[in-house]
């Protein structure tokens, strides 16, 4: 991982291993791995409990990226990947993990993710990705009911927040932050398509805007938009989001204010929803395998 | 599951809903689109597998267009893959 302080876009890569659990005990180990457009995340369970897990940034060839996202998710773990009973991809990249024995769309892995990850009451999740945005309806068991996908274009998206970040110099991870910096919310910049929106920013941030207004102006073309894809769907509490985008705060209070509806706080990085529900479909294929269920 | 594929825009919205409950993967919507819209997926949604239709990546981006053929604006409305599906699980948003 760089340190060049110039690179506003990065976001800290990660990973952790669960403390007093042990593989060994295990009578099932399972894996996800979601090879996304931006980040690439892997999760181990232990009989279907979170165990180990990787996030960092995607490289150009998705292959290598899977690999290296699963060792590092095991590395100090002592496991091996030939340790892992069952892997299911998942991710636009997900018929490039190699050592995947089953592919499950991001959707349903991220509907069965955040019902592990914010519990059985969670109707509507809200997935913000690096390229697309999809608005999710799921029932108690985190099966997926209905579902909109919007990848016509990458505003309202994580990646349209990079080139921001960069755009007025700020580190991603204050981006939303200090967004909430204004007194009154600004007009949205346009928020069909993500050059029309940079090239509005770059036209207040001449007219002396300051970055907080320019920025608050971003965020919130981006949650007019989100908001759009939600109400087609139809919201029903609970209500969450997951993806990186989850973790920027000029989003989700921006989306709480305009909604009226508070999404959940969550237990765990909602990062990894989608590769933790891919380690959970790979515990039922495992099971099914095995003449289980 | 309803799997909404399409997008809203300044002028509408406009998405193909397949209910993939109804939906067997039978495949005659795709053979009656003249616009190669449609296509049959694998059902990578559950451990059970099987396939159902979906609205190609390709046309997700521009389906107002690319099925604005089918939609005359006056007269009698017949979209060849409404009709043909006997389960019933296509439906068009606009
Ligand atoms: S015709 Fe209907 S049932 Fe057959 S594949 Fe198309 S949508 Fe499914
Ligand atoms: S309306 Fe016409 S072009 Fe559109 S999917 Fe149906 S048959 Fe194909």
């Amino acid at each position: 991982m760089s340190d060049n302080p110039e690179e506003f876009w990065r976001w800290r890569e990660y990973r952790h291993t669960t403390p007093d659990m042990d593989w060994h005990n295990a009578k099932m180990i399972t894996a996800g791995v979601d090879i996304g457009s931006v980040g690439s995340k892997a999760a181990v369970m232990l009989d279907g409990e979170l165990y180990a897990y990787s996030a960092m940034r995607t490289g150009g060839v998705s292959e290598e990226t899977a690999i290296k996202a699963m060792n590092w998710a095991i590395e100090e773990t002592g496991l091996k990947t030939e340790n892992i009973n069952y892997v299911v991809g998942t991710g636009y990249g997900r018929v490039n993990v190699p050592f995947a024995k089953r592919t499950i769309t991001e959707i349903a892995c991220h509907a069965r993710g955040a019902h592990y990850i914010y519990g059985p009451t969670v109707r509507t999740v809200l997935d913000i990705g690096g390229q697309d945005c999809k608005a999710i309806r799921c029932d108690e068991k985190g099966k997926v009911m209905s579902f909109l996908m919007n990848d016509k274009c990458a505003a309202g998206t994580g990646r349209g927040l990079e080139v921001f970040a960069d755009l007025i110099r700020t580190p991603i991870e204050e981006l939303g932050k200090t967004s909430l910096n204004v007194e009154n919310e600004p007009q949205p910049v346009s928020n069909t398509c993500v050059i029309f929106a940079k090239a509005e920013s770059v036209a207040l941030l001449r007219q002396g805007w300051q970055k907080e207004k320019v920025s608050a102006a971003y965020h919130l073309a981006m949650v007019n938009r989100i908001i759009d894809l939600l109400t087609k769907v139809g919201i029903e509490k609970d209500f969450v989001v997951t993806g990186g985008v989850a973790k920027n705060p000029g989003i989700i209070t921006r989306l709480e204010r305009n909604l009226g509806i508070k999404p959940l706080e969550p237990k765990l990085d909602p990062i990894l929803a989608g590769a933790i529900g891919s380690a959970l479909f790979a515990k039922a294929l495992y099971e099914k395998e095995l003449g289980l269920r | 599951m309803k799997a909404h594929y399409g997008y809203k825009d300044g002028s509408g919205d406009y998405f193909i809903i397949i209910d993939t409950d109804k939906c067997n993967g039978c495949q005659k919507c795709v053979e009656v689109c003249p616009y190669g819209v449609l296509e049959i997926i694998e059902d990578e949604f559950d451990i059970e597998g099987g396939s159902m239709a979906a609205v190609t990546e390709e046309h997700r981006k521009k389906i107002k267009y690319s099925c604005g053929p089918c939609k005359p604006i006056t007269g009698e409305r017949k979209l060849p893959c409404v009709l043909a599906c006997e389960a019933k699980a296509i439906i068009h948003s606009w």
